[in-house]
């Protein structure tokens, strides 16, 4: 058997990988497998998952295709062809402009485009200072229809007060 | 230096404690998190890596669990050094690949760690010994807590953890173990059992993880999905599949005993023979030879060596490790020399401590 990298010498080196329920095997020459590093674990290896990314990555028609590619994220200013290429997105924002390739992207991956999981501790307080700020405020609104001002105005203070404690985090959890 | 005295001494991770340790090596979590306002490692400018080195590097000296850590800085250590944290488990070939602005912070018994500015800003570690994935998981989680509260982390609520490379969204997590599985290699049920795994929505990689090769009959196992399962259900099917396949590898076991017990035996005593007393080793062998005398270790054949000295011989043979206990640089051919002193040394200290306890 020849060597996959350089057809030329013959492979000694044979190895497997399996990503994503996808076995490949490799069959490199000495030579080549001393270049690439497979026999030391400092070299990085040449199939990494951003080019078996890239080969999942949708197979839009040609024209189609040039247009998605150009689409650029305003914030990192990457352009979705550089990610069809690396694998690697620019910034968390690329997560929104690129959210229509990326979803069939995710849904293949994962099976899944919805987190389950657990929320920074940071946003959990978020919600539960919009969460706390939304109850007072529909008491505040029961007080004055049942015309308690005193209730109300105290309702209105807390609600103001937690607001300017954490009413700009509350403002951004909410988007 | 800092280094010499971990390549002196042994993380507890690889102290040959908890379940099952005689087939799985060690358990990893690792949780991946990048701060909002950053562009993602591989397009974000040196001030900004260093921002995020800064910011790390502040909320981690105010997380209790991790005020003994030490911080390195990649471009402040040499190649061997470097060399050395990969071989440890401890860094991975990315982050020492590169002179950009790249750092490793890591408690003292190599418990927990954080590598800064590797594909993601952050990607924090729990090591653990043998078969333990809730307590690594656990660990992880209430440091990623901790950090979570003075770091800014980039998250949707749609989208979890949002990650450079859109196979860590979500959980952001990877849970892995180590395991050895000689017995199902020799009875070549290995290729059925590794494309099981991957139809149940895991991944197989070699010893040093993603890219590396299979060596020594140590496979790694890992989940390979973060979106649509939490945390914890992710751990629970890892957790039992790792179960299944611990019982596949006995039950392979009790067949080859059967078949050829005496056989066995002798290729065992042969590879430890060879270990013990060899004069010029190269470290590929020292991995095969401890593989089969780990074999026999978990078919508690008496006399041979403990898992917490087949898990120096594994960790402390390789090639950095060597020439930073040695204190300097070698050439492969002085090194087999040292590495067959040392791992003589090793078994020789091993078999006067069972023949003497304490």
């Amino acid at each position: 058997m020849q060597c996959q990298l350089c057809g030329k010498r013959p492979a000694v080196v044979h190895f497997t990988e399996i990503v994503n329920n996808k076995k490949s095997e490799y069959h490199v020459c000495e030579k080549c497998a001393e270049e690439r590093g497979y026999h030391t674990p400092l070299v990085k290896s040449k199939f990494s998952v951003g080019d078996l990314l890239a080969g999942m990555v949708d197979q839009a028609g040609v024209g189609e295709e040039a247009k998605v590619g150009r689409v650029q994220c305003p914030r990192c200013h990457m352009v979705y062809s550089a990610f069809k290429e690396s694998g690697r997105l620019g910034c968390s924002e690329c997560y929104t402009t690129f959210r229509a390739q990326l979803r069939p992207l995710l849904r293949r991956i994962h099976g899944s485009t919805k987190h389950v999981g657990k929320t920074p501790v940071r946003d959990s307080a978020r919600v539960a200072i919009r969460r706390e700020v939304q109850r007072l405020h529909e008491d505040m609104q029961a007080a004055i229809e049942h015309e308690e001002f005193e209730t109300a105005a105290r309702l209105r203070d807390q609600i103001r007060s937690i607001e300017a404690q954490g009413g700009l985090a509350a403002e951004e959890g909410s988007r | 230096m800092k280094l010499v005295s971990l390549a002196q001494g042994l993380g507890r991770w690889l102290d040959g404690s908890g379940p099952a340790s005689d087939i799985v090596l060690s358990t990893r979590v690792r949780l991946a998190r990048n701060l909002k306002e950053v562009p993602f490692t591989h397009r974000a400018r040196e001030e900004q890596m260093a921002m995020v080195y800064s910011s790390v590097v502040s909320a981690v000296r105010k997380t209790p669990a991790l005020v003994t850590s030490t911080a390195l800085q990649m471009r402040e250590l040499t190649p061997l050094d470097r060399q050395f944290l990969v071989e440890r488990h401890l860094i991975s070939h990315d982050l020492a690949d590169n002179g950009r602005l790249r750092g490793l912070l890591l408690v003292p018994d190599e418990s927990v760690s954080a590598m800064v500015n590797e594909e993601d800003h952050l990607r924090l570690q729990a090591l653990s010994s043998g078969f333990q994935l809730r307590s690594a998981w656990e660990a992880v989680n209430a440091i990623d807590d901790e950090l979570g509260q003075d770091l800014d982390y980039a998250f949707s609520d749609d989208l979890g953890y949002l990650t450079a490379c859109p196979t860590n969204a979500g959980t952001g997590m990877r849970a892995s173990v180590l395991i050895h599985l000689p017995s199902l290699v020799l009875t070549k049920q290995i290729g059925r059992v590794l494309q099981g795994i991957t139809q149940v929505g895991l991944a197989v990689r070699g010893f040093y993880g993603e890219g590396s090769q299979i060596m020594g009959n140590f496979f790694q196992i890992s989940n390979q999905t973060t979106l649509g399962q939490s945390e914890r259900e992710t751990v629970e099917s890892l957790e039992r599949v790792t179960r299944q396949i611990i019982d596949y590898e006995q039950r392979a076991r009790d067949e080859l005993l059967k078949d050829a017990r005496v056989q066995i035996e002798d290729k065992i005593w042969r590879a430890y023979g060879t270990l013990r007393h060899s004069r010029v080793i190269s470290s590929q062998e020292v991995i095969n030879l401890s593989s089969a005398v780990r074999f026999g270790v978990a078919l508690q054949m008496e006399g041979l060596a403990s898992v917490q000295t087949l898990n120096e011989l594994l960790i402390r043979t390789q090639p950095a490790h060597i020439q930073l206990a040695t204190g300097r640089e070698m050439e492969q051919r002085e090194r087999n020399v040292i590495r067959a002193d040392y791992v003589r040394k090793l078994l020789d200290d091993n078999a006067a401590d069972a023949v003497n306890p304490n």
